[in-house]
């Protein structure tokens, strides 16, 4: 995927070491999020029960060999749950920082390779949208659409482009001024042509920075909805539905909501250390700027 | 200080040679006067998004209100009654009109006034999102400050992961492990519920402590970061060494020279945290079963009662960009320096 990639860049000249010096949060991102892709991967194929499966007399049971973290109020194994929760997360993730990036990314070219009303017009449009938080977007259009993973994924989505339009563009707005544009300029290659083999590389390391600082809030905000029941509707297990049902069993049964609480915690904290400390790698001046 | 306004205003091409007041003022009246017009424009755009999203489809409110055993003649009955037989445009005008002149309307499901509503509603999130505030100050600068001064030790390390994972737990989460151990555990708070201000004022703050807490929580680990970078930048000025040069001990030299200027960038991010208070309202509401706007948006949601959703939405974005701009409108009266922002 493109996050390794961007990490292999980095990390090619030094060994794992010189990397863990330099960067120890890039490292722990990467082995946190790398056991999350890999969860996920297990979980496609393989559940130790179905994620759905009731069984009676098996409710609320404690951790135990047969069940590693548990059953919920329907005699449900917590570990499949959770498992299972993982792939909605980063599908519904994935997809809304998709949306993001494939509007935000040509819009943030856009502004910055065309100067006057255009580009102007599309920055005053992204500011418009950043100044409306994300979540009140979110619980707008499922006002009007209906709760569903659809809706989540896209108003998540939507509210992500200005972050995008930004970062691209200011990342553009030097290489289009510098020397080696000029001169491709002179030369007479087309403006789409100067965008594509001078300005995309250039601007793909803070695209990719951005993608893993993004999933963490992308996360956060699928498990909030789906906390307030505005996301993937129930039986289907999501961390935030888990969480949210936990919360009636508090005193039987503490553990519940402890468990969905982790998960949700631990991806939103290896995004987070991934991208940072990708940043760190990509511009050492940038170092602990938050 | 002196040294700093000296040397940029040289390099600003924008502030006068001879820093004359009434020029100083006029150009701050001219930002002020540009602001308040991007903010305005912003409103209209997201009341304009709004009332595009919620009005778009297909389905009458009054048919939503009547219930399915509505006769078609009551229904259309009731669609004139309420003006929504009217062009869209028109429907717009009318709704803003009404919220100018602080007319909410009336609730589609209860047929009650939404204002007295959202009144009591905001009786509970406005404490809730000051205590927020205060709590995560609290944490944020004594953190930040330390975790700066001690950047190049383990504590200072230490103190700045902590936040990272601060910053990680997601404040409902944070709610409901509170919940777990100081209310479930020690019997210390109540879990949920709130006790009305009217009935008992101390029973209303033990109300929102927990929810304060993890609302301001995440919101300090995310400022003490900023504090952190600020007080760290300002340590590497030149100002700072000539102060520590003419024999200023650091601790002072700080104080005197660096607060203010360490200030600048996290006021502003104060301000993006406010707006994050404020959201997270919405949130922690529901963790707590606090009756506050975030639980009357959220029900509202659920009962399809879209002229309240409507209207809360205008609410919160209003509050939030109006923050926004009260933040940058400080920003440049403490460093008047910035003369192009916005």
């Amino acid at each position: 995927m493109s996050l390794e990639l961007g990490l292999r860049q980095a990390a090619a000249p030094s060994p794992f070491r010189r990397l863990l010096s330099r960067s120890p949060s890039a490292v722990f991102g990467a082995l946190v999020v790398g056991g999350i892709l890999l969860v996920a991967i297990v979980a496609v194929f393989w559940t130790p029960y179905g994620p759905l499966t009731v069984s009676t007399g098996k409710e609320l049971l404690p951790p135990s060999g047969a069940h590693l973290m548990g059953t919920d109020e329907y005699g449900r194994d917590i570990l499949s749950r959770l498992m299972s929760g993982t792939d909605l997360t980063l599908l519904s993730s994935v997809g809304a920082v998709l949306i993001a990036g494939l509007v935000g990314v040509p819009a943030g070219l856009l502004a910055a390779s065309r100067r006057g009303v255009v580009g102007e017009a599309i920055m005053r449009l992204a500011d418009l949208l950043y100044s409306f938080p994300a979540l009140l977007a979110a619980i707008t259009l499922v006002a009007a659409f209906g709760a569903s993973t659809v809706t989540a994924t896209v108003a998540i989505g939507v509210a992500s482009i200005p972050s995008f339009a930004r970062v691209t563009r200011s990342a553009a707005l030097p290489i289009l001024a510098s020397d080696y544009v000029q001169a491709a300029r002179a030369y007479g290659r087309s403006p789409v042509a100067i965008l594509r083999r001078h300005v995309l590389p250039n601007v793909a390391p803070f695209i990719i920075v951005q993608v893993s600082l993004l999933l963490s809030v992308t996360v956060l905000a699928v498990a909030a909805l789906s906390y307030l029941g505005l996301g993937t509707p129930p039986p289907t297990a999501t961390w935030g539905g888990m969480l949210e049902n936990a919360q009636s069993y508090l005193y039987q049964d503490p553990l519940l909501a402890v468990w969905p609480g982790l998960a949700i915690a631990l991806s939103v904290l290896g995004f987070n250390a991934l991208g940072d400390g990708l940043r760190d790698l990509l511009d050492p001046t940038l170092r602990g700027r938050a | 200080m002196e040294a700093v306004d000296a040397s940029t205003s040289a390099a600003s091409p924008l502030l006068p040679a001879e820093d004359s007041p009434d020029r100083r003022d006029l150009a701050f009246l001219r930002f002020v006067a540009r602001r308040l017009g991007t903010t305005v424009l912003t409103l209209f755009g997201a009341s304009v998004l709004v009332f595009a999203v919620l009005n778009i489809l297909p389905g009458s409110p009054a048919q939503v209100i009547l219930g399915t055993q509505a006769t078609p003649a009551s229904v259309r009955e009731l669609t004139i009654k309420l003006g929504l037989n009217q062009p869209l445009p028109l429907q717009y005008v009318h709704w803003i009109g009404g919220l100018l002149s602080l007319h909410l309307g009336n609730s589609y499901i209860s047929g009650q006034p939404i204002a007295p509503e959202l009144g009591a509603a905001l009786a509970v999130t406005g404490p809730l999102v000051a205590l927020g505030l205060l709590f995560g100050l609290a944490i944020a600068v004594p953190t930040g400050i330390l975790s700066a001064l001690r950047h190049r030790r383990a504590s200072g390390t230490w103190l700045a992961a902590a936040t990272q994972v601060g910053i990680a737990i997601p404040n409902f989460v944070l709610g409901i492990l509170l919940i777990i151990v100081v209310a479930v555990d020690w019997r210390l708070l109540p879990a949920s519920g709130f006790i009305p201000w009217s009935q008992s004022v101390g029973g209303a703050l033990r109300s929102l402590v927990l929810p304060a807490i993890s609302l301001g929580l995440v919101e300090g680990a995310i400022l003490s970061r900023y504090v952190r970078t600020a007080i760290l930048g300002v340590m590497r000025a030149d100002y700072l060494r000539t102060a520590r040069a003419k024999g200023l001990p650091a601790g002072r030299a700080l104080v005197r020279h660096g607060v203010r200027n360490a200030s600048v960038p996290v006021l502003t991010v104060l301000g993006l945290e406010l707006s994050g208070l404020i959201i997270g309202a919405v949130v922690i509401e529901a963790v707590f079963t606090l009756p506050g706007v975030g639980s009357l948006l959220l029900s509202s949601v659920a009962n399809r009662d879209l002229i309240t959703v409507q209207d809360i939405v205008m609410l919160v974005a209003t509050v939030v960009v109006v923050t926004n701009l009260l933040v940058d409108l400080l920003y440049r009266i403490v460093d008047p320096r910035l003369e192009v922002g916005g």
